[in-house]
């Protein structure tokens, strides 16, 4: 019963979204990598950067907004390294993504450490505080669900929006599917691939370490290596899950956060009866039980991994 | 400004690429510790006395760079029939707790000639098996392996962790979650007196040996070779590209398994959570510095080692942080894909 | 005469040692429909890349209408009224057909896409040129003849008033091709100008209104159509006169293939319904049709890649099953892919591991497991010399072989020791026409020695040529053989278009 009776819980659902949150940013961030054809491994290490800057800039006395900014700041550059690395140069995209990824964390860890000796308990900052959304909040139970966020939150909904409009209605998403199917159109019709492969990674990338951010300004209150916890790969199992729509990696993503929240709730309700990690094992089990129902399905943009080279096909 | 394959690739650029791409990496490393004021070449001057300055340095650097040997081959032997395992460190931690598993009770009464061979063996088994999982779904659901294996790596350790704090918690241990240790009749040798340095190293180097002559003498290293550079060719010739792929996972696997049991039974004795500081990715990194060769993945092994040994030195002494050796050994991985690059295309005005 | 609306001149343009272009000129006149006949690597699809901003040309300059066009930029030929039809058609599976032909037409900082507009801008063009084709639909679902035409749509989208068509007819049917060409003629009535590359000198002869020829990266004649003759034509293009081998009458023996009623499942391509032919020793057997309509498959059965999942198909006596490619290759079937980059040879791998791989089961050349390197070594070495192969020894890298030099490895690996069986998939696909002397001469060479030739091929004249007895094969479907010495190109053509049973009934009358 008490099982059952968690999903009842305001409470439950409430912690969703703030779970769903880095997922949203990382998720949307990966699928406009792919979109455009370039796979983002380095997606790990992008968040943990921006976990590690946007707390580090909070900590030295930047504001929150300053903090987010210089998160996604960060992530553009990783962007612009796995870019220069993947698209002119053709480079193996899964393996210079997991270089970026070990050496985007690695160099967080680095950082953090000079900042934070090994001794000292990591230092907290003051984070984003919930806030209310007049009329919304009014309604009973989906009120005090959705409209008592965090600011990032709204910001991450509002961004769905934005980029299922941006890819689907415009002439800029156009030239980014049609780059992610086929480069060499691309380039026959005017639009350069390397500079909207460039692009879409950098602006991925950036959304990544929002991401990454959110964790430590919004969900904690401080940084911790290997905080992360895998939520990067995640979002690469929800793009696919998500069969590159941004409508559906926000359900993808809400859904995989309820799973998370049902988990930690049903954990303590069950007191020790079943061993924790199990349910820490879930998430990562349900990605891949994803990926095996949609893999098949799914409509891969047909360039995706396809280095581009000028006249070469 | 265009880019041109090479029609001539000499030997000595293959040769000089990693040496290039691991300079350019410490320079830019070099870059970060000096951004801190401190002394760029005191500091790797402390990295390599500390790694390589005395006897016991150098033997603690060689116990380091058994278990990467292995996590290298690993995922050189995978990479080369283009097979992402990325997930070496989850196989690490299974093939550990198996031989937790079995070591600390099952095979107490063997004699030590027996119950290591057993143990390296039941180690390299659960590697494998998390690899071959892995690859299943790909045959089945089409699932990028690549995705399942990081995911699994979580997975296993959550395994590990659940094991030790459960059925295999030692009870001695004071309430830390550690498993039982394992016999001492299974314990490796140690090769030299007086250090941690164990026969591990011997099968790492023995392993690397023969993974080269598979590779470079055998039909099975020929088919999987065909099926990494060119898998409809492979298929044409007749290869049989599922079970080809099979037996590397099973290769690939197994290795960083077997990473996990020889750190188990040479060096720790029982498996923690922190048993491996990352070992199975750094496989991943010595596995492109070697360019995917088995006998290069023990000089890369090394090179990782001494980074990562000699950082523990030089962290105490200028008080540079120790992840300066993953910073310089992650970059050492993207400035060989740039350094490999050129070995095999030049670019024209 | 009208005015040149396009002017090339001097281009010249070099990849490494290797001379593209040299020096060429060319003008293009309102109204007109220019042929640039050509072998592969006469440097024709370079030129025209050159021209469309691909490629910088190293010298030379371009004129659209008298303005200069700045080189190297796509958009700024499509903004001067260039378009440009591609051989390998550049659209986009996954996308509709207009969002094929909007990319790149608006503004791309415009917040909101005008689809309406441009839905019926598409439908004027459509109309008004016969291209009728459902905007909304994914292109992958079209027929390839469909897709063509948005290939086209997108050009005259653009406002395009040069067209240039890249080997426009490659995977058309003779049908098609010639409604493509009628719609072409419409287009240079209507004022539009228009260049298309092709090899084919009956259709150059049929349908151009002016021909040049470039060979070896040099243009080196220019004729009309009434002044010349295919033979010239011919001789100019290849610049010597080269003789395909003659075919000597056949001595069939035993049947080496039968195939009753087989059907087969080809994933992402065509499958194959209830087919028969039979195929005797020292015979030729052709199989023509138009690429995609099921010789992938059918090469695939034959090479062993593939089981029918009905009907018999009996290959030296025993019956195929399953797919097994090593017992083919061990009862002596030699087996030449329909694409020798991507099956044939792995461009990493040393000659001899090329030569090997797929009898690397024999006991010759392993035991236990282990390679027999000096055997392999030995046998590449051979195969060198017997088929001259020039480009390096077996220690070499294949890539690094030239296309012709490939297939003549190909070839030596599967006949050098004497196969009963031969299948041989567009075996000359883009070589030039020494190349395809040389290889025409092996596959007589083996029907002479007793094998049995399956020979699936796109190119008319080199069935015909070759092959003692002919199948069409469309839409999955195989016609029933005609003899070599009753085929010709019209009937062939009706046949590969599926209307063998009209032709029949043609016949008959």
């Amino acid at each position: 019963m008490d099982a059952l009776w968690i999903l009842a819980s305001t409470g439950l659902w409430d912690a969703v979204l703030r779970i769903a949150t880095p997922l949203i940013f990382g998720t949307l961030g990966a699928l406009l990598c792919e979109r455009a054809g370039v796979l983002n491994l380095g997606i790990e290490g992008i968040m943990t950067f921006g976990a590690m800057i946007g707390w580090l800039t909070v900590f030295s006395g930047g504001g929150l907004w300053t903090g987010l900014l210089v998160a996604a700041l960060c992530g553009a550059l990783f962007g612009l390294l796995h870019a220069a690395l993947t698209v002119p140069l053709g480079l193996s995209q899964h393996v210079t993504g997991l270089g970026i990824t070990l050496f985007a964390a690695a160099l967080s860890y680095y950082i953090f450490r000079l900042v934070v000796p090994l001794e000292a308990s990591p230092p907290t900052i003051e984070a984003f505080r919930p806030v209310e959304i007049p009329i919304l909040a009014e309604i009973p139970f989906l009120g005090e669900v959705i409209a008592n966020q965090t600011a990032p939150t709204y910001l991450a909904l509002a961004l769905v929006a934005v980029m299922g409009w941006v890819l689907f209605r415009t002439p800029l998403g156009l030239a980014i599917r049609m780059t992610g199917e086929n480069p060499h159109s691309a380039e026959a019709q005017g639009v350069n691939p390397l500079v909207v492969r460039t692009a879409c990674v950098m602006a991925g990338s950036a959304l990544m370490g929002v991401g990454g951010a959110f964790l430590t300004m919004s969900a904690f209150n401080s940084f911790f290596p290997t905080m992360v916890q895998g939520r990067g790969w995640i979002c690469i199992a929800l793009v696919v899950f998500a069969s590159w729509r941004p409508g559906w990696a926000l359900f993808g993503a809400v859904l995989f956060a309820t799973f998370d929240a049902y988990q930690l709730r049903l954990q303590s309700a069950l007191e020790n009866t079943v061993p924790y990690q199990l349910f820490l094992m879930a998430p990562y089990l349900a990605a891949i039980v994803a990926l095996a129902f949609m893999a098949r399905k799914a409509r891969v943009p047909q360039a995706l991994m396809r280095p581009y080279r000028r006249g070469e096909r | 400004m265009r880019i041109e394959q090479r029609t001539h690739r000499p030997r000595a650029l293959f040769l000089l690429a990693p040496v290039l791409a691991v300079l350019a990496a410490l320079a830019i490393s070099g870059g970060l510790i000096a951004l801190t004021g401190a002394s760029v070449l005191d500091a790797y001057g402390h990295i390599l006395a500390g790694a390589l300055g005395t006897r016991l340095a150098i033997t603690e650097t060689l116990t380091r760079a058994t278990p990467l040997i292995l996590t290298g081959l690993a995922a050189a032997v995978a990479f080369r029939a283009r097979l992402w395992n990325i997930g070496g460190e989850g196989q690490f931690f299974i093939g550990a707790i198996a031989v937790a598993a079995v070591g600390a009770e099952l095979t107490a009464g063997l004699p030590a000639a027996l119950a290591i061979p057993v143990l390296l063996v039941v180690g390299a088994l659960g590697g494998m098996v998390l690899m071959v999982t892995a690859l299943g779904l790909r045959l089945r659901f089409n699932v990028d392996e690549v995705v399942t294996t990081l995911l699994l790596n979580f997975v296993a350790i959550l395994f590990v962790s659940m094991m030790i704090e459960g059925p295999f918690k030692d009870p001695m241990a004071f309430g830390w979650p550690q498993s039982v240790p394992v016999a001492d009749n299974a314990t490796l040798p140690r090769l030299i007196e007086r250090s941690r340095l164990h026969v591990g190293l011997v099968i790492a180097i023995a392993l690397a040996v023969a993974i080269y002559l598979l590779q470079a003498r055998t039909v099975f290293g020929m088919r999987s070779k065909a099926a990494g550079f060119n898998a409809p060719a492979a298929a044409f010739a007749g290869v049989p590209l599922g079970r080809t792929l099979m037996m590397v996972a099973c290769l690939s696997g197994g290795l960083a398994g077997l990473a996990g049991a020889v750190q188990v039974l040479g060096v720790r004795g029982y498996v923690t959570t922190d048993l491996s500081p990352g070992f199975g990715y750094s496989g991943i990194v010595i596995a492109m510095l070697a360019n995917l060769n088995p006998i290069g993945v023990v000089a890369a092994a090394v090179f990782a080692a001494v980074m990562f040994i000699g950082a523990d030195g030089m962290s105490r002494a200028v008080g540079i942080p120790s992840y300066i050796a993953d910073v310089t050994v992650a970059l050492s991985l993207l400035t060989m894909l740039v350094a490999l690059f050129f070995t095999q295309y030049r670019i024209r005005r | 005469m009208a005015e040149p609306v396009l002017r090339l001149s001097g281009i010249s343009k070099r990849f490494g040692p290797v001379i593209a272009n040299e020096a060429i000129s060319l003008e293009l006149r309102r109204g007109e429909l220019l042929a640039l006949l050509g072998e592969n690597g006469a440097g024709k699809t370079t030129l025209m890349s050159i021209l469309f901003g691909h490629y910088t040309a190293d010298a030379g300059h371009i004129e659209v209408e008298g303005r200069p066009l700045p080189p190297g930029r796509p958009r700024a030929a499509i903004d001067a009224g260039i378009g440009m039809v591609h051989q390998h058609f550049s659209l986009a599976d996954n996308l509709t057909v207009l969002e094929n032909v909007m990319t790149g037409s608006e503004p791309v900082w415009r917040l909101r896409s005008n689809r309406g507009p441009a839905r019926r801008k598409l439908m004027a063009i459509a109309e008004r040129f016969g291209l009728r084709v459902d905007p909304g639909r994914r292109v992958g679902d079209l027929s390839v003849g469909e897709q063509q035409r948005v290939e086209i749509l997108k050009a005259l989208y653009n406002d395009a008033r040069i067209l240039i068509l890249d080997e426009p007819t490659a995977v058309l049917t003779g049908r098609e091709a010639e409604t493509l060409y009628a719609t072409l003629r419409m287009m240079a009535q209507e004022g539009l100008s228009l260049i298309f590359i092709s090899h084919k000198l009956r259709e150059v002869m049929a349908a151009a209104d002016r021909i040049v020829v470039l060979r070896g990266g040099r243009s080196v004649a220019e004729r009309a159509p009434a002044d010349t003759s295919r033979s010239d034509l011919a001789e100019l293009m290849v610049g010597r006169r080269i003789a395909r081998p003659q075919r000597a009458p056949a001595t069939p023996g035993a049947p080496v293939v039968e195939a009753r009623g087989v059907s087969a499942r080809h994933a992402g391509g065509t499958d194959l319904h209830a087919i028969d032919f039979t195929l005797h020793a020292g015979e030729t057997l052709g199989i023509v049709g138009v690429a995609g309509n099921g010789q992938t498959a059918l090469a695939r059965l034959a090479n062993g890649l593939l089981a029918p999942y009905r009907g018999r198909l009996t290959i030296l006596g025993r019956a195929v099953r399953r797919p097994d490619v090593g017992a083919l290759v061990r009862a002596g079937v030699g087996r030449i892919p329909e694409d020798r980059t991507r099956e044939g040879v792995i461009g990493e791998f040393a000659l001899w591991e090329n030569a090997v791989l797929e009898r690397i089961d024999l006991a010759r050349f392993s035991r236990r497991g282990i390679v027999n390197r000096a055997a392999a070594r030995r046998f590449t070495q051979e195969i060198i010399d017997a088929f001259d192969v020039r480009g390096g020894g077996p220690d070499h890298r294949a890539s690094l072989l030239s296309g012709g030099n490939m297939q003549k490895l190909i070839l030596g690996r599967n006949m050098i020791e004497g196969p009963r069986l031969l299948i041989a998939a567009q075996p000359t696909r883009g070589l030039d026409e020494g190349a395809i002397a040389a290889i025409h001469t092996r596959l007589l060479e083996a029907r002479a020695a007793g094998a049995a030739v399956l020979l699936i091929s796109e190119d008319l004249d080199e069935v015909i040529g070759l092959a003692d007895r002919i199948h069409a094969i469309a839409g999955g479907r195989m016609s029933p053989p005609v003899a070599a010495e009753a085929a010709d190109a019209r009937r062939l053509g009706l046949m590969m278009a599926g209307d063998w049973d009209e032709e029949r009934a043609a016949d008959a009358h």
